[in-house]
């Protein structure tokens, strides 16, 4: 079997595991998993509605999988895209509602605060990496807390202790007349236009221009990036911004489509957090960013029908996410076992 | 409030909600000394909380009073068990260390949650009844001064924490164990040619980390929130890691970051009612703990280096 077969194969094989385990959890706990998977899919594809819900849904996954792909892509773990969607969802809600101006102007700006919010969240640890070499997994981590409790205390103080702000004016709305009418009156918003238009600029950043030639240098190895004289520190703090923006873009997805509002957080979104299984999925590749959060935001959205439908906590998905993580992480042990299982056929 | 009221007020405070954060970066701290990172210590704790709770509220009738410390020998057990899963995957799997720990995480709170709602049908489970009693250190209380802030109507948990912490750096630092453990981390092949066994101090490591975490999550949700849902833990997890890094990965530092921290998460809470401190918006000494350890990490407040081979797997016989 070919490298590249057995690469295509890690992801897939993870999948049909993490199914397989949430269908022995199922079992165990007393719950009927084919009625449970049975939801799951009605869950996702059952009608227009649910439908237009779902793609909802994987809008700002995509976001949060390609920020923490292209973080990947440099060498670089952004476990911070969490913090990074929160101040951006603060900071277009913010535009969204404070000021009001023409569509043309006040939609981009929006989106354009939140990308900044996001890329200035990335840009602390990067530049700790690259000026004080201090590990940016820890420093996002810290980051992600800081976000939280920073921007729920703006929310305090811009609704008058309130928990959360007013809506966005119309004209920063991502809201469509259009997708409402053909998914019956789902939340299905504009958004998902820029998501795609992101992975289109994040697979030219990397594959067609000199600074994507030398963020994947960085990340192969960066002693001989700096040897072949590129900036190395440069590239690690832009490959953190640019990471960044595009979690902040993913809040602003949330702030301007979904929700159109921002409220105080008990706890954090999650979406940053699977957007490290997207990207891992993904195998850190913009196309494949778009599979795998196509399969967690399915899998996230068609989850809130099992309660009703078969009565099974919508917390199985979860786990069975979980597990998908652990097993595209254990790569190694799945890719040892499909070569050794070709080595035995090519021995018959 | 006079000054040594205050004192009075929050220093016994601090000290409760350092203990179980105590417990977690000690954790941490045998788990990254070995070479294992440990992101999956938030995890650990959900479990651990989860279990204490649920075994409490099941044998509360059987066993009385002694039920709260029966319950963190179940859960250490369970979080234990988990931990070995993240021993599995970055050990023997050579998987990331940090993906493992991520998926650690979104394991633990997706599997509590969904057994919460299974038994309980509900999104959390009823209070306890039995929790970890005060008591008054005989003698030490009468001193003055330091008696009542320190040692009167103090959790046992609390004290505990501190003897453990004692005996994690005595083992770390004095024994043979220790000496092997800290080997492991800092040049796996090195400690191979002298014979030991990289795979096998690690798992012990990360078990033992497992156990702590587990612990420190259970007497977290049997003295301070009582019941388990999903946002006891938030975060406390992230917070002993961070006490783990802001002490340097040495397990008396550690226990004094958990202190310092457990005293910035009594004054966001205690704050309103203290003069001077009302002053300061809470949202400050909710962010201190984050932005102290950035800090120490950046090399504001002394160097904080981790342990050499933190993080990479162990392949033999690669350069």
């Amino acid at each position: 079997m070919s490298n590249r077969a057995i690469n295509l194969l890690v992801p897939i094989v993870s999948v049909i595991l993490g199914l397989v385990v949430g269908a022995i959890i199922m079992l165990i706990s007393g719950f009927d998993p084919l009625a449970g998977y049975l939801a799951l899919w009605n869950g996702i594809f059952g009608d227009l509605y649910t439908i237009g819900e779902t793609i909802r849904q994987i809008t700002p996954y995509i976001l949060a999988g390609l920020a923490v792909a292209f973080a990947f892509r440099s060498g670089l773990f952004n476990i911070g895209v969490e913090g990074q969607l929160i101040v951006g969802w603060f900071a277009a809600a913010y535009v969204g509602m404070a000021v009001e101006l023409p569509k043309v102007i006040h939609l981009p700006l929006a989106i354009l605060a939140a990308a900044v919010a996001g890329g200035l969240w990335g840009f602390i640890p990067g530049l700790l990496k690259a000026k004080f070499h201090v590990h940016e997994v820890i420093v996002t981590i810290m980051m992600n807390y800081i976000a939280l409790h920073t921007t729920n205390a703006l929310i305090k103080t811009v609704s008058d202790g309130g928990d959360s702000t007013e809506p966005v004016f119309a004209s920063a709305s991502l809201r469509s007349e259009f997708f409402e009418n053909l998914t019956d009156f789902s939340r299905l918003h504009y958004g998902i236009f820029v998501a795609l238009a992101m992975v289109l600029v994040m697979w030219f950043i990397l594959d067609k221009t000199t600074l994507g030639f030398e963020l994947k240098a960085v990340g192969f190895n960066q002693n001989a990036s700096q040897y072949a004289g590129m900036n190395v520190n440069k590239n690690i703090i832009l490959a953190m911004v640019i990471s960044g923006a595009f979690a902040g873009l993913g809040g602003a997805m949330e702030a301007l489509g979904t929700f159109e509002y921002v409220s105080s957080k008990g706890g954090f979104t999650g979406i940053g957090f699977d957007g490290i299984a997207v990207a891992l999925l993904g195998m850190n590749t913009p196309l494949g960013v778009i599979f795998g959060a196509t399969l967690f935001g399915s899998l996230k959205y068609g989850a809130l029908n099992m309660p009703n439908a078969a009565g099974i906590p919508i917390e199985i998905v979860e786990i069975v996410i979980a597990v998908i993580i652990f097993f595209v992480a254990s790569g190694y042990v799945i890719r040892w076992l499909l070569q050794r299982a070709a080595i035995k056929k090519e021995a018959k | 409030m006079s000054f040594l009221e205050v004192l009075y007020f929050i220093v016994p405070s601090a000290i409760f909600y350092a203990a179980p954060l105590i417990f977690v970066a000690i954790g941490g701290v045998f788990s990254e000394r070995s070479g294992v990172v440990n992101i999956g210590l938030e995890g650990l704790m959900v479990i651990g909380a989860f279990i204490g709770i649920l075994f409490n509220l099941f044998f509360a009738d059987m066993f009385g009073g002694a039920t709260p410390w029966l319950a963190l020998v179940a859960a250490m057990v369970a979080a234990l068990l988990l931990s070995l899963l993240h021993a599995v995957a970055s050990i023997s799997f050579r998987a990331d260390q940090v993906v493992s720990g991520v998926a650690i995480n979104l394991l633990a709170i997706a599997l509590a949650l969904y057994l919460v709602q299974k038994i309980f049908g509900k999104g959390q489970t009823d209070f306890i009844t039995e929790r970890f009693g005060r008591y008054n250190v005989p003698f030490l209380q009468d001193i003055p001064l330091i008696g009542p802030m320190f040692f009167k109507s103090v959790y046992n948990t609390s004290i505990l924490a501190i003897v453990v912490a004692i005996l994690a750096w005595f083992v770390i630092y004095k024994t043979p164990f220790g000496l092997r453990l800290r080997s492991v981390g800092e040049h796996p092949m090195a400690a191979d040619t002298m014979g030991i066994n990289v795979s096998k101090m690690r798992y012990v490591a990360v078990m033992i980390s497992g156990a702590l975490a587990g612990i420190g999550g259970a007497i977290y949700a049997q003295t301070i929130s009582g019941d388990f849902g999903h946002a006891t833990i938030n975060g406390q997890g992230f917070m002993a890691l961070a006490a783990m890094i802001f002490g340097k990965w040495h397990p008396l530092g550690a226990m004094g970051a958990a202190i310092f921290f457990g005293f910035a998460q009594s004054l966001s809470i205690a704050g309103p009612s203290i003069p001077y401190v009302q002053e300061i918006p809470s949202v400050f000494l909710l962010i201190l703990p984050y932005v102290l350890t950035i800090l120490a990490l950046a090399g504001f407040i002394g160097r904080a280096n981790a342990p050499k081979a933190s993080g990479k797997p162990y392949i033999k016989g690669e350069r």
